[in-house]
């Protein structure tokens, strides 16, 4: 029941091929419904992994494939978020939420009839996530963590049955942080939805993830996979426990090991 | 008198030292009319000649906005095409800033070959000396779109056009209307340094007269007409700019 695999993936930017690719030989599973968590020495193509489970990039070699379906062309059953929050300044927070919305079939010849519906929705997705009666606010008027809380929900509007997140709350305070993993964790608890999380933070990645992916230094593939099964719902005090810090320090260890290699 | 009051007469209280400070010096240190007219006398030159002023004046307005108008669209036309591909961007660049270094008064002569001696010729220096900054101002903005925004656009499988409709247009928006007010000014440049070579309309010509037959005050009028319809124009666009885009000046320092 795998939801995304990538099955010997080789990748190159620029054109022609040539130079040292960014990953080689990558190969990862992840099942539907399941949160997976990738985590690696910087620069080791965690964000192309990115661009190629979303259909933003193809690769040179090897497969992926979606739902399913092999990735051709951009996925749009995929939400993103970053760590910038990237929302439109000219925007209230509720019509940034509408953007995706204006782009993808079928609510983008839906939306303008069915305004105060998608409206509606956007409220209890903001809500949802403890931005209740923020929707007319501008971005600039949030906080930094409000900002990033708006922005998943950017990334959640349109029901995607695959949300990726590229280091999403690398640029928030520990608590903010903390707080936004207990968001994910909800998110993910209530929606089933498939979950792949790039990230550095290895408690982030131990805390929240049912799988986490050890990627190498690059060109980037897996030299470790670990699943992490503390029962769910996990409350934060877990990350104060003895397994979680066997967890973080196994990860450490694999990540040292992949920095000295390279 | 409160403090914010205070600020908001500063122009004017800062214009009115400048006029009496000009003023006492050329009595004091008695600087001849011919050389430089006090203000009181600039003044004067006002009343006497104020038919020439007021006609040239509105002359030299109207080439100028015609100028600036074709400015607007062509330079929003090419920002576009320039801001939208790569390939349009990496060839016109270099031919548009050669365009920009070539002194625009040394281009007069030539459209006058070509137009004969008037209004055209001042036109079209105004629009070429003014799109230049509109054009690289609107690509700038649809050049520095967010990556990672772009990339939640596409792999929701949006197209070019949609990026730019819904991020690229409005994000360079600040740009173009910041870019107005330099380009007004500049379109002045244009059409008075035209009016001064090739015309006889105009407050460029009207001055270039004055000075022949050693009327200097009305020279200086001239300028003062100059300044005022820049000022004026410029408020102008500021207006428009705080009105269309006031989203990019949220900081209390641009407000305040």
């Amino acid at each position: 029941m795998a939801f995304v695999t990538l099955d010997g993936v080789r990748h190159v930017y620029g054109r022609g091929g040539v130079g040292l690719p960014a990953v080689e030989g990558l190969s990862l599973s992840v099942k539907e419904g399941e949160f997976a968590a990738v985590v690696g020495p910087s620069g080791c193509g965690k964000s192309t992994l990115m661009k190629l489970a979303t259909g933003l990039q193809f690769p040179a070699a090897g497969t992926v494939t979606v739902g399913g379906e092999k990735v051709s062309r951009p996925v749009k059953i995929a939400g993103m978020a970053f760590q910038a929050p990237t929302l439109l300044p000219w925007r209230t927070t509720r019509e940034n939420l509408l953007l995706p919305l204006e782009i993808v079939e079928p609510h983008r010849s839906r939306i303008r009839r069915d305004k105060a519906a998608y409206i509606a929705k956007a409220e209890r997705l903001l809500a949802s996530v403890g931005l209740a009666g923020a929707g007319s606010k501008f971005p600039w008027e949030l906080s930094g963590g409000m900002q990033q809380r708006a922005s998943l929900c950017r990334a959640l509007i349109h029901e995607p049955r695959l949300l990726m997140l590229d280091e999403p709350f690398g640029a928030l305070d520990a608590f903010t942080r903390e707080e936004l993993w207990c968001v994910i964790r909800d998110l993910h608890a209530a929606s089933g939805i498939t979950v792949i999380l790039v990230t550095h933070d290895l408690r982030e990645a131990a805390f929240l993830a049912d799988r986490i992916f050890v990627m190498s230094a690059r060109p980037g593939r897996i030299i470790a996979e670990r699943v992490v099964d503390f029962p769910r719902p996990r409350d934060l005090e877990v990350t104060y426990t003895a397994p979680f810090q066997d967890v973080v320090h196994e990860l450490r260890a694999h990540i040292v090991r992949a920095r000295q290699a390279a | 008198m409160s403090a914010t009051l205070f600020v908001r007469l500063a122009p004017w209280i800062f214009t009115i030292a400048l006029l009496v400070l000009w003023e006492a010096a050329v009595r004091v240190l008695a600087i001849p009319v011919f050389f430089l007219p006090p203000p009181t006398v600039v003044a004067g030159a006002f009343v006497e000649f104020w038919p020439a002023i007021w006609k040239n004046s509105l002359w030299t307005l109207y080439t100028t906005v015609v100028g600036f108008l074709l400015a607007i669209g062509f330079g929003l036309a090419l920002g576009l095409a320039v801001g939208w591909s790569r390939f349009v961007y990496a060839g016109i660049y270099p031919i548009l800033i050669g365009f920009n270094a070539v002194p625009k008064v040394a281009v007069v002569p030539i459209l006058v070959l070509w137009f004969g001696i008037g209004t055209v010729p001042a036109v079209i220096t105004a629009f070429l000396i003014s799109f230049f900054p509109i054009v690289v101002n609107v690509a700038t903005g649809l050049a520095t779109i967010e990556p990672e925004l772009e990339d939640v656009l596409k792999a929701l499988g949006a197209s070019k056009l949609d990026i730019m409709r819904k991020v690229g247009i409005p994000r360079a928006l600040p740009y173009f209307f910041g870019s107005l007010k330099v380009a007004i000014t500049l379109a002045f440049v244009g059409s008075v340094i035209s009016e001064s070579v090739a015309s006889n309309v105009g407050i460029g010509n009207m001055m270039l007269q004055a000075q022949a037959q050693f009327q200097v005050p009305l020279v200086f009028a001239g300028l003062v007409v100059l300044a005022v319809e820049g000022i004026a124009m410029y408020a102008i666009m500021a207006w428009i700019e705080r009105r269309m885009t006031g989203w990019a000046h949220r900081s209390g320092l641009a407000q305040g």
